[in-house]
């Protein structure tokens, strides 16, 4: 077989892949996008669909912002808004402690744009009557949420339009360097050359860059989620929880999306499902917390496959040890709403080797330059029970 | 005008019930679905497109027949026994 | 240590039988069922006494009804029986199990899945009409309920069960306007190839035929472009027979395709599936025993492919009879022969009833843009078409995941059939190649405020 030639070869096409294949398209370069399995079915197609903001650690905020202004932009981008809809993000907190975490959070994060707006107890039953016991809550008026389903799938899709080679059902066997740049072997004898390579392998990418000598401590995680039969609106804004529990919105066809807890994974581990104790607990939950979902009836539960850092922030930027090759994974059940940002950076990092975004916080070094980094305090990320 | 026609049952002894707010007779032993279209031509209506629905499959696979009732219960029409004092809403005038 | 008790799930034939069999052996299986009181779709028992015997209610297959309602009566005390009881999810040996609103977590050590199945359809335009009933759900309104569905019937589709229903709704006094046949006339001649095999099912159903005739129903065979009309309800069939198009006014329409096997939980048991080249359906891959992939997990009845009541006695009890011998238990050898021999004959039957009553799957392939095909989504063919090319997709998970189609509340069950047609058609790639939906638990509807058993206690 004759070996594609390309600019860039993409390992994973999920939203962080396919987002960066179209970015490099539109600059003109030849770009081919492989899969395992398909774009956007695995972490990009079945998690929350949260397009938040708030929460989020410091430093991921200046690229949490540029992809904020990508968002209302997906239909000219793709041809689809992905059913975004800037309804805001409220973020409630449930003791004294959990409000007090949120002040913290809102003064820390003054400058970055975010507009958070702090409710107290009062106001948060005038404001929203549906919520049922909270102490009080920040809001996010321009965060929001959309279809994780079509998102990335979209993103692929435009890529394929463009001139992308998108090739699904190609799991990546093998990258090395060959001169200039590398040889990726990718199923039933397909050999792709390029001379720039992105790992954006999601919940698999930590054997492609073990594979050039940078090991990083992934762990794969899997959320877990109910979906409700369709319902008059209750939830009129995207909803997490200081401190964990559940995170809810709730879609334009009237189905409530309540997720929260982990699923585990089946005998082929790329599939996963919630666990029967967990959707009952966060059922549970939603029917407590929102006393308008009472009443509703869950029709259908799922779960994904997604890659965490131990400090939730994801590993972004070029390798240390392979010129060429650049990372962009793990982020840690919370990359929804930066991978299309995500993307045109890497795009940038590809073609002038500099982006004027701020990743350094995110470098594969922190892994390999003895002791491993802290946790993350501040936001929420997605650590355990937390929200996406 | 009802759907349905008893063929067996006649006699039983009645069940009053509440459809849409209009007070309605089944019969012993009906299932809502039963009760519903003996009385009326639909159960609800669709969540998306407003066209009416009957059910379907009336054995509690096609999922087409769920009703709420007064309370704001949901229920499966054609597995759920009727009982006396029930308020069904087929959603028709919402 | 005790070992957890073996967990059958349906209370029909199959499950009727599976569990005498174990019980026999001195075995205590927990049975649930959705239904009140045993015999599946095809014994279903009304839910009070209405004045009709059995014969009224079974007809010709009486006595097996009652013989098999006599047999899960004379368990009573040696199983245990959750009626009315959802079987939601399964995982490793734990089953979710819901009753009214409280949830119970189950250890099983020994499944055995009789799930059973219900109609196949296709969708044509006018097809979610109020009306507008499946075959099976026809039957069920007579047989449980004492109604029928309407004053003037029209049967429409393929298949014994349409000139069954057709017959029974007749013999109860309904008037039925007409049976109309997918099958062609010609495909009638494979049924002479049944009486070696089952003759007297194969004149049994010509007298249905027969009767219905000679009553001055309209019967008609080989029609195409079916479709019901109506704007709240149903007041017409159109059909096209011979290149000729006919109406008929009618106030309700049974329709049905035959039947499709109600697979959900084998998938969430983890079993491998197979694709059934003749009912052009995924099943659960399975030894003539009713063993599966998973070891402890067997299938027996309508929900491991479509084989009837009769077998599905047979298969019951040949899982069952696998289950004791997997589990080291004294196990009749030579009775489990006989039992896959009359499988397989049943089997070579199916084969005839398929070719004489063949599923017409290109009515989902070359069904108009407009027509909805996911009931519960109203996700339409002309939304599968434009998401195959707009998204490039090949695979029916991901057509679901785009278009919505079996995302709503049956869960692709009366969907997921014709929207693999509809994607294969459309690539061109074959309906096995396009794949199956996955299962996702809950199979059937749970309410948020579930509450586990030992917070209910």
């Amino acid at each position: 077989m004759t070996p594609l030639r390309v600019d860039v070869a993409i390992i994973g096409g999920g939203l962080v892949g396919s987002s960066a294949a179209l970015a490099l398209r539109r600059m003109g370069m030849d770009v081919a996008l492989l899969d395992r399995r398909y774009c956007g079915a695995q972490a990009s197609g079945v998690n929350y669909g949260g397009v938040r903001r708030q929460g989020r650690p410091p430093e991921q905020l200046p690229l949490s912002q540029r992809s904020h202004a990508i968002w209302p932009k997906l239909k000219s981008l793709i041809g689809i808004d992905g059913e975004f809809l800037r309804s805001g993000h409220l973020k409630l907190a449930t003791t004294e402690a959990d409000m007090a975490s949120l002040e913290a959070y809102a003064a820390k994060v003054t400058d970055a744009g975010l507009e958070l707006e702090l409710i107290g107890h009062n106001e948060l039953r005038r404001r929203f009557p549906w919520v049922g016991d909270a102490v009080g809550a920040s809001f996010c008026p321009g965060d929001g949420h959309a279809n994780p389903r079509l998102v990335a799938t979209g993103f692929a899709a435009a890529a394929r339009r463009a001139g992308v080679h998108v090739l699904e059902n190609t799991p990546v066997t093998g990258v090395t360097r060959n001169g200039e740049g590398f040889v990726l072997e990718a199923g039933q004898g397909l050999k792709v050359m390029a001379g720039t390579v992105i790992n954006s392998a999601g919940a698999w990418a930590d054997e492609f860059a073990a594979s050039f000598g940078e090991p990083v401590p992934l762990k794969r995680i899997y959320p877990s989620m109910i979906v409700t039969e369709p319902m008059a609106p209750v939830l009129t804004v995207n909803i997490g929880m200081e401190g964990g529990g559940i995170y809810a919105r709730q879609v334009e066809r009237g189905n409530c999306i309540v997720g929260g807890e982990r699923g585990e994974p089946l005998s082929d581990p790329d599939f996963s499902r919630p666990r029967s104790d967990g959707a009952m607990t966060i059922m549970h939950r939603a029917a407590t917390l929102f006393p308008g979902l009472a009443k509703a009836q869950a029709i259908r539960f799922w779960s994904g496959t997604e890659a965490e850092m131990p400090d939730r922030n994801p590993v972004l930027g070029p390798s240390l040890t392979t010129p060429g090759l650049i990372h962009a994974f793990g982020f840690s059940g919370a990359g929804f709403q930066i991978a299309p940002g995500v993307g045109e950076v890497l795009a940038e990092l590809v073609r002038d080797g500099r982006t004027p975004t701020p990743i350094e916080a995110f470098s594969i070094a922190r892994f390999t330059a003895g002791s491993p980094p802290a946790r993350t305090t501040v936001g929420s990320g997605a650590g355990e029970k937390q929200e996406p | 005008m009802s759907l349905f026609q008893r063929i067996a049952r006649q006699d039983h002894a009645p069940v009053p019930f509440m459809l849409d707010g209009k007070p309605c007779e089944g019969r012993e032993g009906d299932t809502l679905l039963t009760a519903i279209l003996t009385n009326a031509d639909k159960v609800r209506v669709s969540e998306f497109s407003g066209a009416p629905r009957a059910g379907f499959c009336q054995m509690g696979a096609c999922q087409d027949c769920w009703v709420t009732l007064a309370d704001g219960e949901r229920v499966r029409a054609c597995t759920t026994p009727l009982a006396p004092g029930m308020h069904i809403l087929t959603g028709a005038s919402a | 240590m005790s070992r957890a008790q073996p967990l059958i799930v349906g209370a029909g034939p199959a499950g009727v039988r599976a569990a005498e069999t174990l019980a026999k052996a001195g075995l205590r299986p927990l049975v649930v069922d959705e239904a009140p009181a045993c015999g599946g779709q095809i014994y279903r028992q009304p839910l009070v006494k209405d004045g009709r015997d059995a014969h009224d209610l079974y007809g010709s297959e009486a006595e097996k009804a009652e013989r098999l309602h006599r047999a899960f009566a004379a368990l009573s005390g040696r199983i245990d029986h959750l009626p009315r009881a959802l079987v939601w999810n399964l995982r490793d040996g734990r089953a979710d199990i819901a009753v009214d609103g409280v949830n119970r977590t189950v250890n099983y050590d020994g499944l055995i899945l009789a799930t059973g199945a219900s109609d196949r359809v296709l969708p044509v335009p006018g097809w979610t009409l109020p009306g507008v009933f499946t075959l099976g759900g026809s039957q069920v309104a007579l047989k449980g309920q004492g109604c029928a569905i309407g004053r003037r019937v029209v049967f429409a589709g393929t298949g014994p069960l349409l000139y069954l229903v057709a017959w029974q709704y007749m013999k109860a006094g309904v008037r039925v306007v007409a049976v109309l046949d997918a099958a062609p006339l010609s495909a009638k001649r494979n049924l002479l190839g049944g009486l070696a095999l089952y003759p007297a099912i194969i004149l049994r159903g010509a007298r249905f035929a027969a009767e219905l005739k000679l009553r001055g129903v309209m019967l008609r065979h080989g029609i195409s472009d079916l479709s019901f009309e109506g704007k709240d309800r149903v007041v017409g069939v159109r059909w096209r027979e011979k290149g000729r198009e006919n109406y008929l006014s009618c106030d309700a329409v049974g329709y049905g395709l035959n039947l499709r096997p109600e697979t959900q939980l084998a998938d969430l048991a983890g079993c491998a599936f197979i694709f059934n080249e003749r009912d052009r359906v995924f099943v659960p891959q399975r030894e003539p025993s009713g063993r599966t992939s998973v070891r402890g997990v067997y299938v027996a009845g309508d929900g491991a492919g479509i084989a009837g009541a009769d077998a599905a006695e047979l298969a019951g009890e040949r899982a069952a009879l696998a289950l004791l011998e997997d589990r080291g238990l004294q196990h009749a050898a030579g009775r489990a022969a006989e039992l896959e021999l009359e499988l397989a004959r049943i089997s070579r039957f199916r084969d005839v009833m398929e070719a004489a009553f063949p599923f017409p799957a290109h009515w989902a392939a070359t069904v108009a843009d407009d027509t909805v095909v996911c009931r519960c989504e109203e996700v339409t063919a002309g939304t599968l078409r434009s998401c195959v090319r707009d998204f490039a997709l090949d695979e029916i998970n991901r057509l679901k995941a785009v278009s919505r189609v079996g995302m709503g509340r049956c869960q692709g069950r009366f969907c997921g059939a014709s929207a693999a047609e509809i994607l294969a058609a459309e690539t061109g790639r074959s309906v096995a190649a396009v794949g199956r939906l996955r299962g996702q638990p809950p199979v059937k509807p749970v309410p948020l405020t579930l509450i586990p058993r030992e917070a209910a206690e």
